[in-house]
């Protein structure tokens, strides 16, 4: 059984209708990465599984349970809102950690507002954390003092601290350097290993290529092919998969 | 009459100074933000009328403000209602209540909106977020517009003289009348000192964000 479930998921701004009609399913432990063209609605669809977005249409599944349902002609308190959130984390394009807190209190924040524990377990819960994407000699610096890579990884690590069923990536690694991107995949990569169930929204094909369980190809607000990294990276189906990755190959 | 007692004449008035400082500081602050917040409302009724106020507020010179609160009220009411020093303080404090309001709202649209929704996708609540996140950043964003406008707020004070306090510049004017014109002139050592405590003071408070950048 899928831990969690998308269905039929709509998103419009104003007139122009940026999701039209996505479903899809992961299960428990999976990595689903999503593939597309700029302006495919790749960034819109993790909003709104974070609800930043409200999908003006669909459901979402958590755990076989309705966690979010577009019909359901209710007005949603801000409450309800943040409690569905808690279940997913979200690593931004460009990391957005708090300046003005050191990397062991980016991690920290959130626990303590939100009470997940004794000021001790939240500590040691994030510094193991920190550990765990090695940045342990840079728990005292401020994310101005660290190199993109470093800060995506804290990033990972504040996420990852609230103990997220889903984390969702957008594009980490496309605000780095080339020689950057590999220190955040290999935490993604790990991260696996350790039963993550993730969404990664990526134009790495070869990373998505290695790690993926399930692949989606997007196009205009639409999952054009889905399936394994085998059926839609190596042998596309469809057209505009191919011309998509073909792009690629070439470069 | 000599300098001493001069000086302790001037300090009398420098009570009123640093009183009337002190307390529109102390009220507008706070009372600024809530203008900010409303100026930047989603009910935008509320934002026209509380964006409208900020442009007369700001639009009329002060002193003309003090005037009017200490002396409207008396035309319509048939009596003063606020005492002169009174008058003073609300005008003061609505005065720069929106000119704080105006600094805090161009602090708080510039911080991107990636700072909110981070806080927000790790569970944090609306007030936290603003609170735990967004706010230190503002502070050091409007720091350095902040002090530009406490420092004009020192010299501000000698307005309240329109209404008759003897505040610093009115009590070296009394002197005037005796034929006295240095005491006038002499005022100004406590402004430049004043100004002066205020500059280390701001300063300090820039080092102490220093730490880290937006
Ligand atoms: N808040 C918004 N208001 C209006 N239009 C929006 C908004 N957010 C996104 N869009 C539009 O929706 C479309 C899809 O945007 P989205 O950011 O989801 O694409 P994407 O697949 O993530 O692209 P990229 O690869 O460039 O990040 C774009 O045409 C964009 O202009
Ligand atoms: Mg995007």
């Amino acid at each position: 059984m899928a831990i969690f479930e998308a269905k039929n998921i709509k998103k419009s701004f104003g007139k122009t209708e940026v999701l039209k009609n996505v479903s899809f399913e992961i299960e428990q432990g999976e990595v689903l990465c999503i593939l597309g063209s700029s302006g495919s609605g790749k960034t819109t669809l993790l909003r709104c599984i974070n609800f930043l977005e409200i999908p003006d249409n669909g459901h979402f599944i958590l755990n076989d349970k309705l966690l979010f349902d577009a019909s359901e002609n209710v007005t949603r308190t801000d409450e309800e809102i943040r409690q569905n959130r808690l279940h997913f984390g979200l690593v931004f394009q460009q990391f957005n950690l708090f300046p003005q807190y050191n990397v062991l209190e980016n991690v920290t924040l959130a626990p303590t507002l939100l009470k997940k524990g004794t000021p001790e377990e939240i500590d040691r819960n994030a510094r193991n954390i920190i550990e765990s994407v090695g940045l342990s000699d840079r728990i005292e610096h401020y994310p101005c003092q660290l190199s993109g890579g470093q800060q995506q990884r804290v990033a990972i690590a504040r996420a990852l601290a609230l103990k997220p069923d889903i984390l969702c990536f957008d594009e980490p690694t496309s605000a780095l350097d080339p020689e950057l991107t590999g220190e955040v995949l290999k935490v993604i990569k790990e991260l696996k290993t350790k039963n993550t169930t993730m969404i990664v929204v990526t134009h790495e094909i070869e990373f998505a290529k290695e790690v993926a369980d399930k692949v989606i190809f997007m196009a205009d607000g639409v999952i054009v092919e889905s399936g394994t990294a085998e059926e839609v990276i190596v042998n596309p189906k469809n057209e505009r998969t191919q011309a998509f990755l073909s792009r690629f190959n070439t470069m | 009459m000599g300098f001493w007692e001069v000086t302790l004449s001037l300090l009398d008035g420098l009570k009123y100074t640093c009183l009337i400082f002190a307390l529109t500081l102390v009220l507008a602050l706070p009372l600024g933000l809530v203008i900010s917040f409303g100026s930047m409302s989603k009910f935008k009724p509320l934002a026209y009328v509380i964006k409208t106020f900020v442009w007369i507020i700001r639009g009329v010179p002060l002193m003309l403000q003090v005037i009017i609160f200490f002396y409207v009220p008396g035309f319509i009411f048939g009596t003063p209602i606020l005492s002169r020093f009174a008058s003073v303080i609300a005008a003061f404090v609505i005065n720069y209540a929106c000119y704080f309001s105006e600094i805090y709202r161009g602090g708080i649209e510039s911080i991107p909106r990636g700072q909110y929704e981070a806080g927000q996708v790790l569970g944090m609540t609306k007030s936290q977020v603003f609170f735990k996140v967004v706010l230190m950043q503002v502070v050091k964003r409007i720091l350095a517009p902040m002090s530009n406008e406490v420092i004009t707020l020192v010299k501000d004070t000698a307005l309240a003289r329109v209404i008759m306090i003897v505040e610093v510049i009115q009590a070296a004017q009394n002197f005037a009348g005796y034929g006295l014109m240095w005491p006038l002139f002499y005022t100004a050592v406590f402004y430049l000192a004043f100004v002066g405590l205020l500059t280390l003071l701001f300063g300090f408070f820039e080092k102490k964000l220093d730490y880290y950048k937006i």
